[in-house]
């Protein structure tokens, strides 16, 4: 903020004396500048306001450009990333245990049926399989293989209004986010409780991860406990710090 | 844009038109941008074995350079289409960056290496000039649609597949953005050589040598 104002003092006192080209010179080597220390620029308050206001922009766009029967790419086993990174806000180590006896998944909001789920009703579900390519909203891509019940059946199956806006999930490691409703009945998105074959390990998710190749890593959340059914925007974990709700492929 | 050639037909010679002049600022401050941001988010995940220092990158983090990312792209396409769009309309392409042939250009180039090139006429572009233009125009293309393979492989699965698939977007993006880097520090350097080029690029005009 402060620089803002000495760049515009400077500008104010150089106008008078200066020739118009040797002002646009100097006008711009200090746009550059100021550009290039990044950090403040973007810590402004009316650049934040302009860039959040972009990025829900950018949301409606990736909605109109999302084809609810576009399928993501599949791949041959031969093309599985081994291994597959691990990848959250927290470091490995931390990776939180769920003990699969005491499971419950719980469901709330616009859902006719709220009965809590336990696991072995969840794996007596239709089961399908995907080799997909996830993608890191950092750049990185991996190749895994993840089987579980199409979301839109288990939808359909407990009853929620398929109309809402929003599914939104909380999870047992505290991480939480939302997808639109076009993205949930996507074919390709599953509730996965297997990856590689083998009941989800801990550290890819157990005891179940939304699968969607759709959409970018983070959008796919691991560890959930609470799925709920919404009109209400319920933004997530690195939603609500600024990163883009949508981050669709 | 013509009157300053009927007011003092003999002395002011038109170098750029008005429309060229806005587009290419407006592409300066979105190239900038696009390219600070792209840094930055590339340091998240480097394709190679070196990250960009951070001191020149835009954004303070990933989410922030993403963002800025994605709001200066609609600025640097839309500014792109109109430029290009004038560009084949108005005949500017045709007239300024046409015709181009590769012994003019080495002969240009060959010339520019050894401070022999003439810069009589300052509208019209040599041939070193049309390769450099023509080429920026087609790495800023190359740009764009790697880009949109980037972010859309599953929509825009047509351009992931053209670009090969998604790391392979990635490699091209990459590709493209030194390609455009290179151009530029050329340009600068250029205009450094031959600072009476700076002021038209404003003005949009040059006053003839007596």
């Amino acid at each position: 903020m402060r620089r803002n104002e000495s760049l515009k003092n400077h500008q104010g006192a150089g106008l008078k004396s200066l020739e118009r080209r040797l002002f646009l010179r100097r006008g711009l080597s200090l746009g550059a500048l100021a550009l290039l220390s990044g950090c403040e620029l973007t810590d402004d308050e009316g650049v934040q306001q302009v860039l959040w206001a972009m990025s829900r922009w950018n949301d409606r766009v990736q909605g109109w450009l999302f084809d609810p029967k576009r399928l993501a790419p599949e791949f041959p086993e031969s093309m599985i990333t081994d291994p597959f990174p691990f990848n959250a806000y927290y470091d490995e180590d931390e990776v939180r245990e769920v003990d699969g006896a005491d499971y419950r998944l719980e469901l709330a909001g616009l859902v006719r049926e709220k009965k809590p789920w336990r696991l072995p009703e969840l794996y007596a579900l239709p089961q399908v399989s995907q080799i997909t390519r996830h993608i890191c909203i950092e750049g990185w891509s991996a190749i895994g293989k993840w089987s579980g019940v199409r979301f839109s059946e288990f939808l359909q199956r407990i009853g929620a209004d398929l109309s809402a806006k929003y599914v939104g999930f909380k999870c047992a490691d505290d991480y939480s986010t939302s997808i639109d409703m076009a993205t949930a009945l996507h074919p390709q998105t599953l509730l996965a409780f297997r990856f590689a074959d083998q009941i989800l390990p801990a550290k890819y998710g157990f005891p179940m991860k939304l699968r969607m190749p759709t959409k970018l890593g983070f959008k796919n959340p691991k560890h959930i406990r609470a799925i709920f059914v919404t009109n209400q925007y319920p933004g997530g974990y690195w939603e609500d710090q600024g990163y883009n709700w949508f981050s669709g492929s | 844009m013509d009157d300053t050639r009927r007011s003092a037909p003999a002395q002011w010679v038109r170098v750029h038109p008005l429309l060229v002049r806005i587009t290419h600022w407006v592409n300066v401050l979105a190239v900038l941008i696009m390219m600070t941001s792209g840094w930055r988010i590339y340091n998240a995940s480097p394709l190679f074995d070196f990250r960009f220092p951070t001191e020149i990158t835009l954004g303070g983090w990933l989410a922030g350079a993403i963002q800025w990312h994605f709001a200066a792209m609609w600025l640097f396409a839309l500014n792109g289409l109109v430029y290009v769009a004038y560009g084949i309309a108005s005949g500017h392409f045709r007239r300024k960056l046409l015709p181009i042939t590769l012994p003019a250009i080495v002969r240009d180039v060959r010339d520019a290496l050894r401070g022999r090139l003439a810069h009589d006429d300052l509208s019209i572009y040599n041939a070193a000039q049309r390769a450099a233009y023509l080429a920026l125009i087609v790495a800023l293309t190359v740009l764009v649609a790697s880009g949109l393979a980037i972010w859309k492989p599953v929509q825009f699965y047509w351009l992931a597949w053209l670009m090969g698939d998604y790391e392979g977007a990635r490699l091209v993006h990459f590709l493209a953005m030194a390609a455009v880097a290179g151009i530029v520090l050329v340009h600068v350097a250029m205009v450094v050589l031959v600072p009476r080029t700076f002021p038209t690029i404003f003005t949009g005009r040059l006053r003839r040598a007596p």
